[in-house]
């Protein structure tokens, strides 16, 4: 691999968008593919498989052994509230490997000490948003049970196709939170997306098991990526 | 640059520094992985001339190996692949005590 294209990957990592480098093995030789971009003869469907799993990959095409080696952004946790469970869930969060933001407009929650050493944005969402774009790698769980406060991000989310879209709330709440959201434009389609009640159902009682329920969903929405969970 | 525990640290991002300092670097990129390999394929390992090396492609069994042959992937500019596995003869030396088996391609940037 050549500076020049090792300088490339490296920027689009930076910059948080899928890229993939395709080596011939024989010859050395290297090419860059950014999702997206025509793949080379024989290998559509390998790299199309290898942008939406993550998974490098060594194929062989016109008898020539080529190594895909995926690269895709870091998953991120943007959670909508500093609230108890919130707490909790930012911790697992990061132990499972995600980058954590917190984002809560009321001071009285979002505090250092609630949150020490961790990503915290007193902030309205709307606020927060437009330093900080969401994107496909990006899940959203809003747990502050106020539409005022949830309810945009969320459709933000749905918006711009993040992996994971999660609300709290009971049913009667989500009911409601559906036909705002149906009012502001989202599709039936979009509503279907979001997991409410949030979290995977493990009987989560404490605000920590509910933050293990909401992690448990969540990778599983990295891990499948819109396919069944595989058995096992 | 994001770390987790399994993935820190990151070897392109130290690839690119190094190459910035004016050192010679190898890139070492696992590519099969058979059995309970500890490290997924992609994982990649990056090492200088001096044998100073980030990342890995095992667990830690097979790395003092890959910065070994390293050294003549730097001197040689010829890329390699190196096959490790519980069937080598040196398995108690630089084997997978995992019982799998990886192959890994080994080549200088430049």
């Amino acid at each position: 691999m050549d500076t020049s294209i090792l300088k490339a990957v490296n920027a689009e990592r930076r910059a948080r968008r899928p890229v993939a480098v395709i080596t011939h093995l024989a010859e050395g030789r290297c090419q860059l593919i950014r999702e997206g971009d025509a793949a080379p003869t024989g290998l559509h469907e390998a790299v199309a498989s290898a942008f939406r799993t993550g998974k490098s990959v060594l194929v062989e095409a016109d008898g020539q052994s080529l190594f895909l080696n995926v690269h895709l952004p870091p998953p991120r946790l943007v959670v909508i509230g500093a609230v108890h469970i919130s707490q909790a869930l930012a911790l697992i969060a990061q132990i499972a490997g995600f980058d954590v933001e917190i984002v809560d407009p009321r001071t009285a929650f979002a505090t250092a000490d609630r949150f020490p050493n961790l990503s915290l944005h007193a902030e309205w969402p709307e606020q927060y948003l437009a330093d900080a774009p969401l994107d496909p790698f990006t899940a959203v769980a809003a747990v502050t049970h106020d539409p005022k406060i949830d309810d945009l991000p969320i459709k933000a989310a749905l918006d711009t196709g993040c992996f994971y879209v999660g609300a709290l709330g009971s049913r009667k709440t989500h009911a409601s939170r559906v036909k705002r959201l149906l009012e502001s434009g989202a599709s039936e389609e979009q509503i279907a997306r979001i997991s409410a009640p949030i979290g995977l159902d493990i009987g989560a009682s404490s605000p920590a098991e509910i933050a293990v329920a909401i992690i448990a969903d969540i990778v599983r929405a990295l891990r499948t990526r819109g396919l069944p969970a595989e058995p096992g | 640059m994001h770390t987790t525990i399994d993935e820190a640290p990151d070897a392109l991002t130290a690839a690119e520094v190094w190459l910035g300092e004016g050192r010679k670097v190898a890139l070492a990129t696992v590519i099969e992985t058979w059995g309970s390999a500890p490290r997924p394929v992609g994982s990649q390992l990056v090492i200088d001339s001096d044998g100073n090396f980030l990342g890995s492609v095992s667990g830690g069994c097979v790395e003092g190996a890959v910065i070994t042959e390293a050294q003549d992937v730097i001197a040689e500019n010829q890329p390699r692949i190196l096959e490790f596995g519980v069937a080598d003869e040196t398995a108690w030396r630089v084997g997978l005590s995992c019982g799998g088996r990886i192959r890994v391609y080994v080549e200088r940037l430049s």
